[in-house]
């Protein structure tokens, strides 16, 4: 098997909502009531290894782009271990900068795209630092990258708010790339693209993985490319990690309620008329997450246990774990 | 069939910047009635938010409507000045941006935001102000309203941003919604209760509505009428039927064989070969000639329309036999 790149050990993160950082303060000292604390993850453990596409899904504010964010180190835990090739990340950190090679392809480009930079700099100025490239012949580098993920050679002297939005993340993924890192993340990084540009970024993502053994988290809503391009699954609910599979284990044998309710609503196309259904009942918040089992409101089989009792992630088959009081085996 | 009330003809939109012009929408043509979805799909960089953004009004240097017409229930909307549009969007257009920062301040609490959108146009009681905008958020299926009215955008999700952006389009009940690629980053539950809920207005009030989108399977479900384009162009338009039965059109057919869910798992998916040319050198002829396994001589030269039927128009030289 190959060698273990990432490991996160129990790893949470909350944030303080509502409120302004100086109303904090100032509630310290003036004794107020508490202000709400938002658990955006809970918990989380995982593990990625050379070469391998782990995919993250779960409804929208279920905490994965924060959990990515945590994973590529530019945001602070609140509790839990991170090691990257068996080291913690912060004696990495601390021994050598660049040391995390890991990055990061943002779901919101715009954002994170320096507006004053052109293309050219954006995706060449990282690899010419990092030594990738010797000044000289960035611009080579930087052309062949964006011809890689579809982008004309024009590019470089544009700025960001010059392309289209499928544009600006493949951008994005090209800047990744250009560091050339052990391991990427991608937050929703094929979400604007329209099909066939997303095939040629996705079979471009599993050239470099055959080639360079990169490891990978993707997190996507689509289905259908969390199904092609991973080895394994996580599927979240608020905050939590419910299920975690081999892909197609996942897909054919999904045990977790929240799992099969997900894979039940995943759309095809077809000329049927699809009946829209609203949400029955309210929609869970992490403001104020149900007690016990998170899903209890929403699941189909709960029982009273499931409103006193947090679920522990337990194995049901080899690789195959989710957190059900309810469900034994598959 | 009710007459159209929204009509787009001829429309070219061009940037002129330093390294030349970039024809970003050319000679596009579309019309829209009341209570009817029309798709938009296409390539990466074809036009499609530029198309949205140039019916808004929302144009910026070095760009511009270099010609075209865009009416509304009669009302030439290019003829406008920027005070009238600015009267004009919210209240009859709305537009759900692609990127949720076109329209949300970072600096502003959702509450100050979306109050703003109403008074702008409405002279109403902060009471009312404030039910409004619960209810247009609970429609998008944002739990706890109350609290997250409070919050700045960075302390939201991405899909909860959008979904502020769609409660925020929705919230002076327009005639008219352009939705840019509005649920691409949502699940599918959650995109489900905000069509249920964006359905209900188009079938209740008539609303008409232009949904911008690289999602096919939704797109399916949901379009009366879909526009495919491709390098700043129309290539076919039609009834969903027409384009996802039974498209005439090499692009369109390419398009839909990239689909993960007609690929096989772990093998490569069909990608359409090359690149979309740079919208700088664009030549006379037919945009996809470069990328088209039908492509002969004469498709370099201008492509002119055909209309296959009553509802269904293709911009090619060797359609597909239907
Ligand atoms: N800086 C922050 N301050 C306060 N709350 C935050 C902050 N960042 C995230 N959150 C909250 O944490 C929760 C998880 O957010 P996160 O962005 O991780 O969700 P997500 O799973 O990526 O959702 P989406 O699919 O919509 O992108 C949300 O409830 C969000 O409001
Ligand atoms: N401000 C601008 N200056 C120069 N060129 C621009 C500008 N905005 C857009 N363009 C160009 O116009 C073309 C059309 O852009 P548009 O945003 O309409 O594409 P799109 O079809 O919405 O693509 P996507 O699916 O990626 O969002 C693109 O090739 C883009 O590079
Ligand atoms: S623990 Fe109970 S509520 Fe939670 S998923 Fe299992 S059966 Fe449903
Ligand atoms: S006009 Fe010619 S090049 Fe263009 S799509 Fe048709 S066959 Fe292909
Ligand atoms: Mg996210
Ligand atoms: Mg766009």
């Amino acid at each position: 098997m190959n060698e273990m790149i990432f490991e996160a050990k129990d790893l949470s993160r909350s944030f303080t909502v509502g409120r302004s950082a100086l109303r904090n303060l100032a509630n310290r000292f003036l004794g107020e009531r508490t202000p709400t604390v938002l658990r955006a993850v809970d918990n989380v453990s995982l593990t990625l290894r050379e070469g391998e596409t782990l995919g993250v899904v779960g409804e929208s504010g279920c905490g994965k782009s924060t959990l990515a964010r945590m994973i590529a180190g530019i945001l602070p835990v609140s509790s839990g271990e991170r090691h990257f090739r068996g080291e913690p990340y912060d004696s990495l950190l601390a021994r050598k900068r660049d040391a995390l090679k890991i990055q990061m392809v943002f779901q919101d480009p715009l954002s994170s795209l320096n507006p004053r930079l052109r293309v050219g700099e954006i995706v060449g100025e990282a690899a010419v630092l990092h030594g990738l490239v010797p000044r000289s012949r960035v611009k080579d580098y930087v052309v062949d990258i964006l011809a890689r993920v579809g982008l004309p050679a024009d590019s470089i002297s544009r700025y960001p708010h010059q392309f289209s939005g499928g544009q600006r993340q493949r951008v994005g993924i090209a800047r990744s790339l250009a560091v050339k890192p052990d391991m990427l993340i991608c937050d929703e990084a094929v979400a604007a693209l329209d099909v066939s540009v997303q095939a040629q970024i996705i079979n471009l993502l599993m050239d470099i993985k055959r080639e360079s053994g990169l490891a990978m988290i993707f997190i996507s809503h689509d289905l259908g490319v969390i199904r092609h391009l991973c080895d394994r699954v996580a599927v979240m609910y608020l905050g939590r990690v419910v299920e975690l599979a081999e892909t197609e284990q996942l897909f054919a044998t999904p045990t977790h309620p929240y799992t099969r309710m997900l894979l039940d609503g995943m759309p095809k196309i077809s000329l049927e008329r699809r009946k829209f259904m609203p949400i029955q009942g309210e929609i869970p918040s992490p403001l104020n997450p149900p007690s016990g089992c998170h899903f209890h409101p929403r699941c189909p089989i709960a029982t009273e246990h499931c409103r006193r009792t947090r679920p522990e992630l337990r194995e049901i088959a080899s690789g195959h774990v989710h957190a059900c009081l309810n469900v034994e085996a598959l | 069939m009710t007459e159209p009330f929204f009509q787009v003809d001829g429309l070219n939109t061009w940037f002129f910047t330093r390294q030349g012009v970039i024809k970003s929408v050319r000679d596009i043509s579309f019309d829209l009635r009341r209570g009817e979805v029309l798709g938009i799909v296409g390539e990466s960089g074809s036009g499609k938010s530029v198309t949205g953004m140039s019916i808004m009004g929302q144009i910026d240097e070095p760009g511009r409507i270099v010609s075209g017409s865009i009416s509304l229930d009669g009302q030439e909307l290019t003829a406008l000045t920027f005070e009238e549009m600015r009267r004009y969007r919210g209240r009859k257009i709305a537009m759900v941006f692609q990127n949720p920062l076109m329209t949300l301040n970072p600096l502003m609490r959702v509450r100050d935001q979306m109050y703003e959108a109403i008074s702008e146009h409405e002279d109403v009681s902060h009471r009312e102000m404030h039910d409004r905008c619960i209810e247009v958020l609970k429609a998008v299926g944002i739990p706890s309203p109350e609290e997250r009215l409070n919050a700045y955008p960075h302390e939201m999700s991405g899909g909860m941003r959008q979904r502020v952006v769609i409660a925020t389009a929705l919230l002076l009940g327009p005639d008219m919604i352009i939705a840019d690629e509005p649920t691409t980053a949502l699940d599918v539950t959650i995109q489900a209760q905000i069509i249920y809920h964006i359905r209900r207005q188009i079938d209740e009030r008539g609303l008409g509505m232009i949904w911008i989108t690289h999602d096919l399977s939704t797109l399916s479900e949901l379009a009366d009428r879909i526009m495919v384009m491709y390098a700043g162009a129309t290539m076919e338009i039609g009834t969903t039927e027409d384009i996802i039965g039974s498209s005439r059109h090499p692009y369109t057919r390419k398009l839909l064989d990239s689909v993960p869910s007609r690929n096989t798992p772990g093998e490569k998916l069909r990608q359409i070969p090359g690149n979309m040319p740079s919208l700088l050198s664009l030549e006379k002829g037919c945009p996809f000639a470069s990328r088209c396994e039908r492509a002969t001589e004469i498709c370099s030269e201008p492509v002119p329309a055909t209309q296959l039927s009553a509802t269904h128009r293709i911009w090619c030289y060797h359609p597909f036999e239907g």
